[in-house]
C-alpha cells in the first residue's frame, strides 16, 4: 500500500490559473428544475419518455391515495383527542411516494417524519401504523415514541428519531455498511436513501453527512424535500444560495432538482440518482421542491405566519390530482372505481383507528427493556422497586397497576 | 504472553477482533496509515485495507453519525476520537442517537456493534483542551456503556468485550498510561467482564475506588497509609455504566470507610453517584463520611496541574481524615 495519495496536489484543487482578479458568483450555479408533468396531468411536449409502468404507477397512485385519507382522518383523531399528535404529508406525497418506488424493496430509507408514505409504499399494514399512533401493545417501537415515529426493520425503515438531521451521517454509515457487505459477498450494492427537510439542512450533520459519504463514496441518496416552511421559518430565513441542491457541488457530489409535484419527474430522478449510487458507489443529492401543504404537525397553526390565500395559491398544485389526471388519461385509472376505493379505504382507516385504541397498552415491563440487550442489575432493582409503589397507590397508575396484579 | 504497553495492547485486541470479524471497520481522525496520533492503530490499515481502517474528516458528529449508522447496519464500527475533550460535537449523535437507538426502534435496530475509543484524562501538560475526563455526562444517559482500562492487560481484554458486546460501549483511554503502562499481556483473545468491578488490592480498614489512571494514585496512597499501619482494599471499578455496587458495597460493609477518586470536577462527577449509592447501601456500617478527591470545579489548568489534580497526597489526606473522624 503506498505511503499517502499523490503529492503533486497537496491542496486537492483544480490547478488551474488566473491573471484576472475577479469574484466567483454566488450564483455561479443556476439549477433548473426538472419537470414532466404539466399542472393538468400532461406530458409536457419537450419531456423525456416515461419509464413508470402500469403497475408501479397505480401503486405509486394508491398509496398516495391511502396516505392521504389517513392523514386526514388521523387528524381528525388528534382534533378529537384520541391521539396526541400527528403531522401530514400533504403536498409532498408524490415525492415521498415516487421516491421510494424508484428503490430495491433492500434499499435502506431513513426518514426524517413525514414520510409515511414511503412507509406504506413498502407495504407497512394499517392495524401497526394505527399500533403506533395509539402507543398500544401492539406497536414495533413498543408504545416509546410519539405518534408518526415509525419503524420496521421488515421493511427497511429505519426508525424515526425526533431530532432534525441526525440520520444524515447516519445513512451514509449504513451506504457504506451496505458497500462493504456487497464487497465481502460479491454482489451489487444495496442503497441508501436519507429524506430531510431544507431546515434540516442548515444543522451540522447536514455538512457532517454529506461530506463523509462523498469522501468515503457511500452509496446514499441525500433526498431534500424543499417544502418552503421549517415549522414557521420560510425557507428565505433559512439560507442565502440556490436552494439546497447547490451544496452538492461543494461537497464533490452530483445533484439533481426535481419538481416535487411531479410524479414523474420524481421517479425518473430517483431512478437515475439509484443507478448511479450503486454502480459508481457514490453519494447523490437530489433537491424536491414542493410546498408543505400542512401544518408542521397537530400543534401548529401556519395562520400565524402565512396567508390563507397563499396556501389556496399552493393548494391547486396538488401532487394527487396532477398524478391521478395523467392515469386517467392512460386509461390506467377508472374514476368511478377511484371514487368507490376512496369510501373503501376511509371505511378500513376508521375501522382499525376504533380497534387500535382499544387495545391495551404495552406492558409495564417494556419501560425497562432495550436500553441495553439484557436488563443490567440496577435498572432491575429500579423496576421492581416501582411495581411496588405502583401496587401501593393503584389508581393513581390505572392502565399498568390492574396488569401487574394479573401477573403475581 | 509478551511484554506490552497499554498501546501495543489496544492494538493487539484490534487486530484479533478485525481478524475475527470481517464486517468491521476502525475509523477515526488520523487513524488510517499514520496510525493514530498516539499509534494506537498502527499497521492495521496495511494489514486489513483502506475500506476497513481509514481516515476521516474532522467532523466529530459526522465520525459518531457515520457509526451509528454503519453498526446498525450490522457492522462493528470501531470509532477514534482523537481526545476525549474533542467529543461534544457528537454528543448529539451519543446522547440523542447511540444510547436510544434500541429502544426508541422496540429492539427493530440497535447500534451494540458500536465501541467509541477516546483518548482521556490529564498529568500530560495538556491544558484545557488535552486532559478532561467527560465520563459524567454520558453516564448520565441510559444506553450506553462506559468502560475504563487501567492498565495494559486490562485494555486488551475489556476493549475486545466491548467489541463483542451487544450494545454500545465508549471505550476511555487513560492516555498518560499509553506508554507508561507496560506488563505481560496474552498474544490471544481474552475477554474481561464488563460490569465486574476488580479488587487489586485486599484491606481491612477502608476502601479505595476508582477506574482507569486514577486506580493507581489510589495504589500508591495506599503504599504511604501501609506505612502508617492503615490496611487499604483497593478496587478498580472498571466499567462505570453499569457498575458494580455489589463488589464495592460488599467491600465497605467489611471496611466501614470510602474514598473514591476521580480525575474529573468534583460537583456532579461520577464519584457522588457512587457516593450517594453507598450510603445507601452501607448507611449503618459507615464509621465516616464518604470522601470524594477530585478535580477542582474549574476548567482543566495547565501551570497548575500538579495542584489541581487529584494526586497520591490529596488521597493519602482523605485517608487520614476517613479513618481519624
Amino acid at each position: 500500500m503506498s505511503k499517502t495519495q499523490s503529492v503533486d496536489n497537496p491542496n486537492n484543487i483544480n490547478t488551474s490559473d488566473t491573471f484576472t482578479l475577479d469574484f466567483v458568483s454566488e450564483n455561479a450555479l443556476s439549477i433548473p428544475s426538472f419537470k414532466m408533468l404539466n399542472a393538468d396531468g400532461e406530458m409536457y411536449p419537450e419531456a423525456q419518455k416515461s419509464s413508470l409502468d402500469k403497475t408501479t404507477a397505480l401503486k405509486i397512485y394508491e398509496t398516495m391515495r391511502f396516505i392521504r385519507i389517513l392523514d386526514e382522518r388521523m387528524l381528525a383523531a388528534q382534533r378529537q383527542g384520541r391521539i396526541s399528535f400527528y403531522m401530514q404529508c400533504l403536498g409532498e406525497e408524490a415525492s415521498i411516494t415516487a421516491s421510494t418506488a424508484a428503490l430495491d424493496d433492500q434499499d435502506m430509507i431513513f426518514a426524517q417524519y413525514r414520510e409515511q408514505a414511503a412507509l406504506a409504499y413498502r407495504g407497512f399494514p394499517l392495524d401497526l401504523f394505527m399500533s403506533q399512533n395509539f402507543s398500544n401493545k401492539d406497536d414495533l417501537g413498543k408504545g416509546r415514541q410519539m405518534p408518526i415515529h415509525y419503524g420496521s426493520n421488515k421493511h427497511n425503515y429505519m426508525t424515526i428519531s425526533s431530532p432534525l438531521g441526525t440520520q444524515i451521517p447516519q445513512a451514509a454509515g449504513y451506504a457504506y455498511g451496505q458497500k462493504l457487505e456487497a464487497s465481502i459477498q460479491n454482489k451489487e450494492t444495496n442503497c441508501t436513501i436519507c429524506y430531510f427537510g431544507e431546515g434540516a439542512a442548515s444543522e451540522g450533520d447536514f455538512h457532517a453527512g454529506l461530506n463523509m459519504a462523498a469522501v468515503h463514496n457511500a452509496p446514499v441518496i441525500f433526498f431534500a424535500r424543499n417544502n418552503g416552511y421549517a415549522i414557521s421559518t420560510p425557507a428565505s430565513e433559512q439560507f442565502k444560495g440556490d436552494g439546497i441542491a447547490c451544496r452538492a457541488v461543494g461537497y464533490g457530489m452530483k445533484a439533481i432538482r426535481v419538481d416535487g409535484v411531479d410524479t414523474l419527474a420524481v421517479y425518473e430522478a430517483v431512478k437515475l440518482a439509484r443507478e448511479h449510487a450503486v454502480k459508481h458507489n457514490e453519494p447523490v443529492l437530489i433537491e424536491s421542491i414542493a410546498y408543505r401543504l400542512a401544518a408542521h404537525s397537530s400543534s401548529d397553526d401556519p395562520s400565524g405566519y402565512r396567508s390563507k390565500d397563499e396556501e389556496e395559491n399552493f393548494r391547486a398544485n396538488c401532487p394527487v390530482a396532477r398524478f391521478r389526471a395523467y392515469l386517467v388519461k392512460q386509461g390506467w385509472l377508472d374514476e368511478s372505481e377511484d371514487e368507490a376505493a376512496k369510501e373503501q379505504i376511509r371505511k378500513q382507516v376508521l375501522d382499525a383507528l376504533k380497534a387500535a385504541e382499544h387495545v391495551e397498552k404495552p406492558e409495564l415491563s417494556e419501560l425497562v427493556t432495550d436500553v441495553y440487550d439484557d436488563i443490567p442489575n440496577h435498572l432491575q432493582q429500579q423496576y421492581e422497586a416501582l411495581k411496588q409503589h405502583i401496587l401501593k397507590y393503584p389508581d393513581a397508575y390505572p392502565v399498568t397497576s390492574s396488569r401487574i396484579e394479573e401477573q403475581q | 504472553m509478551a511484554k506490552m504497553n497499554m498501546l501495543q495492547a489496544i492494538n493487539s485486541a484490534l487486530m484479533l477482533s478485525m481478524e475475527e470479524h470481517e464486517k468491521s471497520c476502525v475509523f477515526g481522525e488520523d487513524v488510517g496509515y499514520f496510525g493514530g496520533v498516539f499509534r494506537a492503530t498502527s499497521g492495521l490499515q496495511e494489514k486489513f485495507g483502506k475500506s476497513r481502517v481509514f481516515n476521516t474528516p474532522l467532523v466529530e458528529q459526522g465520525i459518531i453519525g457515520f457509526a451509528n449508522g454503519l453498526a446498525a447496519q450490522g457492522v462493528k464500527a470501531i470509532a477514534e476520537i482523537q481526545f476525549a475533550d474533542y467529543i461534544f460535537p457528537a454528543f448529539d449523535q451519543i446522547v440523542n442517537e447511540t444510547a436510544k437507538f434500541r429502544y426508541r426502534s422496540g429492539n427493530e435496530f440497535n447500534v451494540g456493534n458500536l465501541v467509541i475509543r477516546t483518548p482521556y484524562g490529564g498529568g500530560i501538560a495538556g491544558g484545557l483542551y488535552h486532559s478532561q475526563s467527560p465520563e459524567a455526562y454520558f453516564a448520565h444517559t441510559p444506553g450506553v456503556k462506559i468502560v475504563f482500562p487501567r492498565n495494559a492487560y486490562q485494555a486488551k481484554g475489556l476493549l475486545m468485550s466491548s467489541i463483542e458486546a451487544n450494545d454500545p460501549v465508549i471505550f476511555f483511554e487513560p492516555k498518560r498510561l499509553y506508554r507508561a503502562s507496560v506488563g505481560e499481556v496474552p498474544e490471544d483473545k481474552y475477554l474481561i467482564p464488563l460490569d465486574k468491578a476488580e479488587v487489586v488490592q485486599q484491606g481491612e480498614d477502608i476502601t479505595l475506588l476508582a477506574w482507569g489512571a486514577q486506580v493507581e494514585i489510589m495504589e500508591k496512597a495506599a503504599e504511604m497509609a501501609k506505612k502508617d499501619n492503615i490496611s487499604c482494599e483497593v478496587i478498580d471499578l472498571r466499567t462505570i455504566v453499569p457498575w458494580d455496587v455489589e463488589t464495592v458495597a460488599n467491600s465497605v460493609l467489611k471496611t466501614g470507610r470510602l474514598v473514591v477518586s476521580q480525575e474529573a470536577p468534583l460537583t456532579g462527577g461520577f464519584a457522588s453517584e457512587i457516593a450517594a449509592t453507598i450510603q445507601q447501601e452501607c448507611f449503618l456500617h459507615l464509621e465516616s463520611p464518604i470522601e470524594r478527591v477530585c478535580g477542582l470545579d474549574t476548567p482543566y489548568p495547565l501551570a497548575h496541574e500538579k495542584e489541581y489534580m487529584a494526586d497520591h497526597l490529596k488521597v493519602y489526606e482523605a485517608i487520614k481524615r476517613s479513618v481519624n473522624y
